[in-house]
C-alpha cells in the first residue's frame, strides 16, 4: 500500500507540473493580451504605456523564460499575484475553494444520502409501481437545466414565500453558522436535485446486478435476513462502481459548480476559474486549474484506496510500479 | 430567461409585496463586483461606483453634465486668474492652473487632506512601475506641480487645452498610509498597495461613507465616514451585493433583499422594461439616456465600405425609429451623430439619415451595386455585396439588433452574415488590431463635452508600426477632421469653439466613418421611499452625490 500510495503521488507530481506548462502554453495562445484589455478603456494610453506595463508584467519576456519564474516561484509557495484582484492567487483562492468545497460537500451527502436508499428499493423491486415513480423522478432530475431549477426555487421560496434568503454567503455582519445554514439551502436543493436522479440510476443497475449474483443466492439460502443481505453483502459490492462515479464527480466539481454559484451569488471557485480566464488572469486561472487536476487525482486515489476497503478481494500488494 | 419570463408571469399575480427595508439601511444590486480598490489601478464602473461614495475626485461633471469641484474650492478659470497660459522653457504654451482642497477634507482617520497628498499621489502616478493605466496624465500631460500652502496648490500642464480645469482621473493618495508602502519597493506597490491588503483601513477613505467590510465576490458595506465634512449621509449602512446573474438579481429584488439596481451597472434596458410591465407600480423604474453611443464600426479598408454612397446607403436602409419602438420601447433614442443632444456641445444642422429603403437602393446603384441575384447585389465584376458584422457574443440585446439589422440590409439587397465572438477575443484583439471584415456593433462611452480625437483622428489607427495604438479602428482619415480635433483642444473662444463642435458633427454626418445607432439609455429601478438619487448619464457615478439619498418621511 505504501508503494501504491508513493507511486500514485509521484504521478500525480509529474501530471501536475505537465498540466502547468499546458495551461500557461494554452492561455498564452488565448487571444487577447492582458495589457491590451486593462488599457482598452483608457483613450489617453499610448504604445510607450503598453510596452510600459507589459515590461512590468513580465509579458515582454519569452514564454519558456516567464513559466521558468513562476516554477521556481511556485516551488517556493510563492503562486504569484492576480493581476486582476492585486491580491496573492491564494488569498482569492483558498476562501472561494472552502466556499465551494462546503456547497458541494454539502450536496454529495444529500445527494448519496437520498440516492442510496431510493436506487435500492428501485432495484428490488425493479419495474413496479415505484420503480416507476422513481424512475420518473429521476429522469425530470436529470432533464431539467440547472438555471431554470435554481430559478424556480428562488422564485419560490424567496421572492414567492419569503421563507429563505435568495442569495450570498450570509446575512451581513452575521458569522455563525447558523446564520448562514439557510443561505445554504437553495444552492444545495438545487445541486441536489440535479444529481439525485443520475445517482439514482446508478446505484439502481449497480443492484440490480448484484442481487442476481450467485452469492445472493447462497446468502438468501444460507436463511441470512433480507436486510442483511441487501445491505450487508450487495450494496457493499454495488458501493464499487458508486465510488468510482463520486470520485470521477470530484473533477468536475468546480465547472460544475459555476451556473449554480452565478445564480446564487455564491462566491465559489466556478466563477474564480471562469473569470480568470475571461479575464486573463494566468495566475489565478493556473493555480485554480492545477487544484481541479489535484482534485481529480485525489478523487481517484480516495477512490483506490476505498476499493480495497469495500471488496477485500482488491489489494495493492506488489502494485508498485 | 424566457424560462423565468414564464415564471416570473405564472408567479407575479401572488408575489407579496417585498417588506421595506429598513429605512436607515440600503442595499445595493449590481452585476459587478470590483475586482480591486485602488482607486487608479484597472478602470472599472462597479468599483467607480462603489469608490464614489467613499472618496471624492477634485472635480467630476455633475447630474446636469457641468464641471464641478468636489474636492476643490472652486473651479480654475482664466478670467479668475486661478489658471494662465505660460510659455515652458522648450518655447511651448502651457497652462498653469491653480486649485485649493476643501479646508474641511480630511481622511478617514482624520488627517487632514493636504498638498503634501497631491504631491505623493504625482510621484506614484508618473512611476513607470507604478502600474498606473492613466500614465500620460501624470507622467506627459502633467508637467510639474507646486505647492503654495498646504492647501493651494499649482498643476503646470503640458498643453494649453481649454479643458484645463478638469483633473477627474486625479485620484488623491493618503500620503501618511500609502508613502511607506511605494517606497519600500515601487514595482510591487501595486499589490501592497494599502487598499488591497488594509481596505477597511479608515484613513483610506474621505467620501461620506467609508468601506467598513468587504466580502470578495459577495458584498460590500459601507457605513458613514464620521469625519465626512459635507451634508451627512442618511444611511447607517449601505451594502453593495454582486450578484452577476440578471435574473437572479430581479428575483433577489423581488424578494426583497436587494433595494435598488443602479443603471451604471445593473440590469439591461430590455429586462427592466419587461420588469416595469409586470412590477412596475412597486418600484420607481426610469430610463436616463446618456452618452453611451451604440453604433456600428465599419472597416474603410473594405472597398465596399469605402465607398461613402454605400455607407449612407447602410444608414438609411435601416428604420432605427422602429427598432427604437420594438426593441427598447422608444426609451433608447435614436442618434444621430456622435454627439449626443444632451451634450452641451451638440450642434444641430448636420445631415441626417432617415429610414428611406428608396433612397438606399439608389445609393446603392449609383454606388455600382446595382445588379440583384437572388436578392444580393452584384456589381459589374460580379462581385457579392456581402458584409460581416460582429459583436459580444452572450450579448442578448446586442444579438437581437445584430439580427434585425441584417433582416433590414437584406431588404435593400446587402446580405450581411454574422460573426460573433466573446467579448475579450473581440476587444483584446479582433479590433484593436483591424481585424475585422466589415462591421463590428459596440458602443463608446463618453464623457461630456469629451473631444473624440483617439476615434476619429487619422493618427489613432491602430497599426503594428504604433503598436496597435488608438481607437479609430474604422481607419478613417480626412485631414480636415483631423484640424478640427486639433483646434478643439486649444481653441476656447466660446464662438469659435461652438463653430469647431459643429464642424465636426458635421463633418462626422457628411462622411459615415462609422453608423450611429442609439444613445443608450441606462435603466434605473428603485424602491417607491427612496428620494434624491439623481442619474447621471456619463461616466461619473450617481453615487457620487449619495448624501442626498435618503428615506422618503
Amino acid at each position: 500500500m505504501t508503494r501504491f500510495l508513493a507511486s500514485r503521488l509521484l504521478q500525480a507530481l509529474v501530471v501536475l507540473l505537465l498540466m502547468s506548462f499546458v495551461i500557461t502554453v494554452l492561455m498564452t495562445l488565448m487571444p487577447g493580451d492582458p495589457v491590451d484589455m486593462m488599457l482598452a478603456g483608457n483613450p489617453r494610453a499610448t504604445p510607450a504605456d503598453a510596452a510600459r506595463l507589459k515590461a512590468l508584467y513580465g509579458l515582454d519576456k519569452p514564454l519558456l523564460e516567464r513559466y521558468g519564474h513562476w516554477l521556481q516561484a511556485a516551488l517556493m509557495g510563492d503562486f504569484g499575484f492576480s493581476r486582476l484582484y492585486a491580491q496573492p492567487v491564494l488569498t482569492i483562492l483558498l476562501p472561494r475553494l472552502g466556499n465551494t468545497l462546503l456547497l458541494l460537500g454539502a450536496a454529495m451527502a444529500l445527494t448519496l444520502a437520498v440516492a442510496l436508499p431510493l436506487g435500492v428499493y428501485a432495484a428490488r423491486r425493479p419495474y413496479g409501481w415505484a420503480d416507476n415513480a422513481i424512475n420518473l423522478f429521476c429522469f425530470a432530475g436529470i432533464s431539467v437545466p440547472a438555471f431554470w431549477l435554481a430559478l424556480l426555487l428562488i422564485l419560490l421560496f424567496a421572492v414567492e414565500l419569503q421563507w429563505l434568503p435568495a442569495s450570498g454567503l450570509g446575512p451581513v455582519g452575521g458569522e455563525g453558522w447558523w446564520e448562514r445554514l439557510p443561505y445554504l439551502v437553495l444552492p444545495v436543493a438545487s445541486l441536489t436535485l440535479a444529481s439525485i436522479g443520475g445517482y439514482t440510476r446508478y446505484v439502481r443497475a449497480a443492484m440490480m446486478g448484484e442481487l442476481r449474483q450467485d452469492y445472493i443466492r447462497t446468502a438468501r439460502a444460507k436463511g441470512l435476513g433480507e436486510g442483511r443481505v441487501v445491505w450487508r453483502h450487495a450494496l457493499r459490492n454495488a458501493t464499487i462502481p458508486i465510488v468510482t462515479i463520486v470520485a470521477l464527480e470530484f473533477g468536475a466539481l468546480f465547472s460544475g459548480a459555476l451556473v449554480t454559484e452565478t445564480m446564487f451569488a455564491w462566491p465559489g471557485m466556478g466563477k474564480l476559474i471562469y473569470d480568470s480566464i475571461m479575464g486573463n488572469d494566468l495566475n489565478v486561472a493556473l493555480v485554480a486549474l492545477l487544484f481541479a487536476t489535484l482534485t481529480t487525482l485525489a478523487g481517484n486515489l480516495l477512490a483506490d484506496a476505498a476499493y480495497a476497503g469495500l471488496d477485500p478481494r482488491i489489494s495493492f500488494k506488489g502494485d508498485g510500479a | 430567461m424566457a424560462a423565468f419570463t414564464l415564471a416570473a408571469a405564472l408567479a407575479a399575480p401572488t408575489i407579496a409585496t417585498p417588506a421595506l427595508a429598513a429605512k436607515d439601511e440600503l442595499v445595493i444590486g449590481m452585476t459587478q463586483f470590483p475586482s480591486n480598490w485602488h482607486p487608479s489601478m484597472e478602470a472599472m464602473m462597479a468599483k467607480s461606483y462603489v469608490l464614489s461614495m467613499a472618496r471624492r475626485p477634485f472635480t467630476a461633471y455633475d447630474p446636469d453634465w457641468r464641471l464641478t469641484c468636489l474636492l476643490c474650492t472652486e473651479l480654475p478659470a482664466l478670467d479668475k486668474g486661478t489658471a494662465e497660459v505660460e510659455t515652458r522653457a522648450d518655447g511651448k504654451k502651457g497652462i498653469k492652473v491653480t486649485y485649493t482642497i476643501n479646508p474641511k477634507a480630511t481622511w478617514g482617520d482624520g488627517t487632514p487632506v493636504t498638498t503634501e497628498d497631491v504631491l505623493f499621489t504625482w510621484t506614484v502616478g508618473k512611476h513607470p512601475q507604478s502600474g498606473y493605466s492613466n500614465f500620460d496624465l501624470f507622467a506627459r500631460d502633467i508637467v510639474a506641480i507646486e505647492a503654495k500652502d498646504e492647501r493651494t496648490f499649482t498643476i503646470h500642464r503640458d498643453k494649453a487645452v481649454c479643458s484645463y480645469a478638469e483633473i477627474n482621473d486625479f485620484e488623491i493618495l493618503p500620503a501618511h498610509l500609502e508613502r511607506a508602502v511605494f517606497e519600500a519597493d515601487p514595482a510591487t506597490y501595486r499589490n501592497r498597495s494599502k487598499y488591497e491588503t488594509d481596505t477597511t483601513n479608515p484613513g483610506l477613505w474621505f467620501g461620506p461613507y467609508r468601506i467598513a467590510q468587504v466580502e470578495p465576490g459577495s458584498h460590500v458595506v459601507l457605513e458613514p465616514n464620521p469625519t465626512w465634512w459635507g451634508a451627512k449621509p442618511a444611511f447607517k449602512r449601505v451594502i453593495v451585493k454582486s450578484i452577476e446573474n440578471t435574473a437572479a438579481l430581479e428575483a433577489n429584488l423581488l424578494a426583497g433583499q436587494v433595494d435598488m439596481v443602479p443603471g451604471e451597472t445593473g440590469l439591461p434596458l430590455d429586462q427592466v422594461l419587461a420588469f416595469e410591465k409586470r412590477h412596475g407600480s412597486r418600484y420607481n423604474v426610469f430610463y436616463k439616456p446618456g452618452l453611451f453611443f451604440e453604433h456600428v464600426e465599419l472597416n474603410l479598408d473594405n472597398p465596399a465600405l469605402a465607398d461613402v454612397r454605400v455607407r449612407r446607403a447602410l444608414l438609411h436602409a435601416i428604420d432605427r425609429e422602429a427598432i427604437s419602438k420594438q426593441l427598447y420601447d422608444g426609451r433608447q433614442p435614436v442618434a444621430h451623430n456622435e454627439i449626443s443632444p444632451l451634450d452641451r456641445v451638440h450642434a444641430p444642422g448636420y445631415p441626417t439619415y432617415a429610414f428611406d429603403p428608396a433612397l438606399a437602393g439608389r445609393l446603392l446603384d449609383e454606388a455600382g451595386w446595382s445588379e440583384r441575384r437572388a436578392g444580393v447585389r452584384h456589381n459589374a465584376k460580379g462581385e457579392r455585396l456581402s458584409l460581416e458584422i460582429m459583436t459580444t457574443a452572450g450579448n442578448r440585446s446586442r444579438e437581437v439588433l445584430q439580427q434585425v439589422l441584417q433582416a433590414q440590409w437584406r431588404q435593400a439587397g446587402v446580405e450581411v452574415r454574422i460573426v460573433n465572438e466573446p467579448a475579450r477575443v473581440l476587444f483584446g484583439d479582433t479590433l484593436e488590431k483591424r481585424r475585422f471584415k466589415s462591421m463590428a456593433l459596440f458602443a463608446w462611452i463618453s464623457a461630456p463635452e469629451n473631444i473624440p480625437r483617439t476615434i476619429l483622428h487619422s493618427s489613432m489607427i491602430p497599426t503594428e508600426a504604433n503598436n496597435w495604438a488608438g481607437q479609430n479602428y474604422t481607419g478613417y482619415r480626412n485631414p480636415e477632421m483631423d484640424k478640427v480635433l486639433e483646434d478643439l483642444e486649444h481653441v476656447c473662444e466660446p464662438d469659435a469653439n461652438r463653430a469647431l463642435w459643429a464642424k465636426l458633427q458635421t463633418l462626422y454626418a457628411q462622411d459615415l466613418p462609422n453608423l450611429p445607432l442609439f444613445f443608450r439609455a441606462d435603466p434605473f429601478i428603485l424602491p417607491p421611499w427612496l428620494d434624491g438619487v439623481v442619474p447621471t448619464g456619463h461616466l461619473d457615478s450617481s453615487t457620487l452625490w449619495i448624501e442626498t439619498w435618503k428615506a422618503k418621511e
